[in-house]
């Protein structure tokens, strides 16, 4: 394992994890989503609003406003802000800007918070107005969503790497055993690979069950330094390290692979673990492809083994590799940048050990992964972290 | 190879008629750098003056060494397609109701990757050669099709979204009378159109190539004279509801400027035809075309002026014909506009001088009567919004971007 020369994250800490169960769709306002994110994360951290006094938000929907309007909204006031439009590498983004924030005392306690709402609209004004590539050169051309997109690179990868419906299919039907497992995931349904596959096509390879559905909600945690935590007696996990990339492999003609793939080793270098010391991981599903990309760009398995992997491997809540164990988006749904958040906030409360119904046993280790923002032809954002629990 | 597409039934006048939907049009000012390329049918992208990278989308800075000089340059066509998608449920009204739809990733030989709507037989792997064309909304698209001719290609679903083809459609040329509107029927007719209306004013009154005329089949002479609004109205009220492709060949030439004129009788009829003409057309057939925008494979499509070039730089020989045409020029865009709800086109054909009788004094190149014909099939064809025909409005195209005032002083003489 090679070294890391960076700053370790000496005693930084994340707590409360918070997540608003999402609706499929919503009359109220993200910041009616935010601002519900928000007393859930005061009430449960037993702390005041007044004891935050930094602030970092994230949401496609809550426009005109940005951060500091909704400093004055909900009557916080901060010494530290940020509003980050990174999609669904949001939340990794947000934890780091956090930890560094605390660590170097410029802010104690960071609200963490991102939400979005869903009204019946909402999705395709997202969509229209998503980027000024995808407005010049993708929108015009029928994207429905990133779905035609992400069936490029897909269909891709699946031809380069010999990778057929099936594997991936196991990666969405894993998780939609797990979300059976969580009462607040929008798909209650089981699925079964004959469904998955006979489902009906979307953008050809893409069918219906690889597809996130556009939801409501907020997701929410803290970040301060351990002793502020201990002060307030709140169970806490230990950031070990994070990576974050954006437009990674510009040079390569296809999306085959993310920004993780470049970063992995300082990754793991500065958390000072390897891959199997992880007891659970969360990546970004907002198609399982992309998932079945990360195991390989994370490290699990060598590039174009993704597909052996998913089949040698139980990505179930009690398999031998636990992987999105709220059900991921694929199965809880997808609240805009929320999406971002929800599998590092569940990794949170498993490495706390109050995932309740969802809970993986003994689980210490965790690593949650962040992927967004297809500007054009594939994501460019991409992060990573690996957190640990208290008694660690 | 795809099927021919065949030749549309009877329409039932009971049942609705589907009424035309746009795909998505807001780009940035950069891109349409992309919409001149695709209205005059060139393929251009932007190429960085201090490192040669070609790049795509529309950039302010090249990606390759930030340097702002990205000009607009025409560039090698050939790409290689890496992978496609057909499209099932897009969220856009216009895609979803022209499901299944094609789309694919293109890599230029030039560098840059190029999302693109494909044609039927493009096929992962293969070589494709590419443009910009379009849409129904009026917008620039990048467009892949197979290096080579194949069967019926022009008939491929997608690509007949971005094009005007006469075939199978019903035309009105607007005067009969004049050679270019004798030879665009004829032209069009080649073409496959499956009617042209032929309009002439006093049709009692014989004239040159009439015999002809009649003696087509398919052709039908119909009683028009632009300059009178009823003339115009009650056609309309006769065809106006067939009219899928309108070739406007309105022709009222007449020399002289200003001071050599004495009064405004001449420059009246020159407005009255050409100008006034334009507008009796417009307001009697324009919205109907653009109801029927999405009306089947013989939808209405486009709308085609020749125009002088002299509209864009006058010409003091034939300076009041010039000013008129410049006017004609200029209500082309608004009917563009107007138009545009349809999804139909407005084609602008500017020719120099003419060989015909009311430029004999005028010395050679002269642009054929044929040339002018086929320049309307071939812009129909290809999708095109401007084409400048013959030697001369080509020359003037030039002159007028590379200096407006030499150009200006130049042609005074």
């Amino acid at each position: 394992m090679k070294n890391s020369l960076r700053i370790p994250y000496d005693r930084v800490v994340m707590a409360a994890p918070v997540t608003i169960p999402y609706a499929r769709y919503s009359i109220e306002s993200a910041q009616w989503w935010i601002g519900r994110a928000l007393g859930a994360l005061v009430a449960q951290a037993g702390i005041k609003a007044s004891d935050i006094d930094g602030l970092c938000v994230s949401s496609f929907t809550m426009g005109p406003d940005s951060g500091i309007g909704l400093t004055q909204h909900f009557g916080l006031c901060v010494r530290w802000l940020d509003t980050i439009p990174l999609g669904g590498a949001s939340a990794i983004a947000a934890l780091r800007r956090a930890a560094r924030a605390v660590q170097a005392h410029d802010a104690d306690i960071v609200a963490c918070v991102a939400g979005d709402t869903n009204h019946v609209d909402s999705f395709r004004l997202t969509l229209e107005n998503f980027s000024r590539f995808n407005q010049d050169a993708v929108y015009p051309y029928g994207a429905g969503g990133a779905n035609s997109s992400f069936a490029l690179i897909a269909g891709n990868y699946m031809r380069t790497y010999g990778v057929t419906r099936e594997d991936v299919g196991r990666i969405a039907v894993a998780q939609r055993a797990n979300a059976l497992r969580n009462p607040n995931a929008l798909m209650k349904t089981p699925l079964t690979i004959e469904q998955y596959l006979s489902a009906r096509p979307i953008s050809d390879p893409i069918h219906l069950f690889d597809c996130v559905m556009p939801c409501a909600g907020a997701e929410a945690f803290l970040v301060m330094r351990d002793e502020t935590a201990a002060s307030l007696g709140l169970p806490a996990a230990r950031l070990l390290s994070t990576i974050e990339r954006h437009n990674a492999f510009a040079e390569d003609p296809m999306q085959v692979r993310g920004g993780w793939a470049m970063d992995a080793g300082e990754l793991y270098a500065m958390a000072g673990v390897n891959p199997d010391d992880l007891d659970i991981v969360q990546t970004y599903d907002d198609y399982p492809v992309i998932t079945m990309m990360q195991f390989e760009d994370l490290g699990f398995c060598k590039k174009g083994e993704g597909a052996e992997f998913v089949r040698q491997h139980d990505l179930t809540i009690d398999g031998d590799f636990p992987h999105n164990t709220s059900g991921g988006q694929l199965s809880v749904g997808q609240a805009g940048a929320a999406g971002a958040y929800l599998g590092l906030v569940e990794g949170l409360r498993q490495v706390l050990g109050t995932a309740g119904p969802t809970q993986v046993k003994g689980a210490s280790f965790a690593l949650a992964s962040g992927f967004g923002m297809i500007n054009y032809d594939r994501g460019l954002a991409s992060g990573a972290a690996i957190f640990a629990g208290p008694s660690l | 190879m795809i099927d021919p597409i065949r030749p549309p039934k009877r329409k039932n006048p009971l049942l609705r008629t589907r009424l035309p939907t746009s795909p998505p049009k807001p780009r940035s000012r950069k891109s349409h750098g992309f919409t001149r390329a695709a209205a005059e049918g060139r393929f251009m992208l932007q190429c960085c003056e201090s490192c040669g990278t070609f790049c795509y989308p529309a950039r302010e800075a090249c990606p390759s060494c930030l340097s702002f000089g990205l000009a607009f340059v025409d560039a090698p066509r050939r790409g290689t397609l890496l992978a496609e998608t057909t499209g099932r449920v897009p969220s856009d009204v216009y895609f979803r109701e022209r499901t299944p739809w094609r789309v694919g990733l293109v890599k230029m030989d030039c560098g840059p990757t190029v999302v693109a709507h494909l044609h039927a037989e493009c096929a992962e792997g293969a070589p494709v050669r590419m443009s910009f064309q379009l849409d129904k909304g009026g917008q620039a698209v990048a467009f892949a099709r197979p290096e080579g001719e194949t069967p019926n290609m022009a008939d491929d679903k997608q690509w007949r979204e971005m094009t005007a083809d006469p075939k199978f459609r019903r035309v009105l040329v607007t005067n009969g009378r004049s050679m270019i509107g004798q030879e665009a029927v004829t032209a069009l007719k080649v073409a496959g159109a499956k009617t042209v209306f032929v309009g002439v004013a006093e049709p009692w009154r014989p004239f040159a190539g009439e015999k002809l005329l009649r003696g087509q089949d398919g052709v039908e002479i119909v009683p028009l004279d632009v300059a009178d609004e009823k003339s115009a109205a009650d056609l309309a009220a006769d065809i106006g509801g067939k009219v899928d492709i309108l070739v406007n060949t309105t022709e009222y030439v007449r020399s002289g400027g200003l001071l050599d004129r004495k009064g405004t009788s001449i420059a009246r009829d020159e407005i009255d035809q050409a100008y006034l003409g334009f507008i009796n057309l417009a307001q009697a057939f324009g919205p109907a075309m653009r109801m029927r925008g999405a009306d089947g494979i013989n939808n209405s499509v486009a709308w085609v002026n020749i125009l002088s070039v002299y509209s864009l730089a006058s010409w003091p020989a034939f300076g009041a014909y010039s000013a008129s045409q410049a006017a004609c020029l200029s209500l082309s865009h608004c009917l563009r506009a107007e138009l545009r709800p349809g999804g139909v086109k407005v084609v602008n054909l500017f020719t120099g001088p003419v060989d015909t009788e009311w430029f004999q004094t005028v010395p050679p190149p002269k642009v054929a009567p044929r040339a002018v014909a086929q320049a309307i099939v071939s812009a129909l064809r290809n999708g095109l919004e401007e084409m400048y025909v013959g030697d001369v409005a080509e020359e003037i195209r030039q002159r007028l971007a590379a200096n407006p005032k030499a150009l200006e002083r130049e042609l005074d003489r």
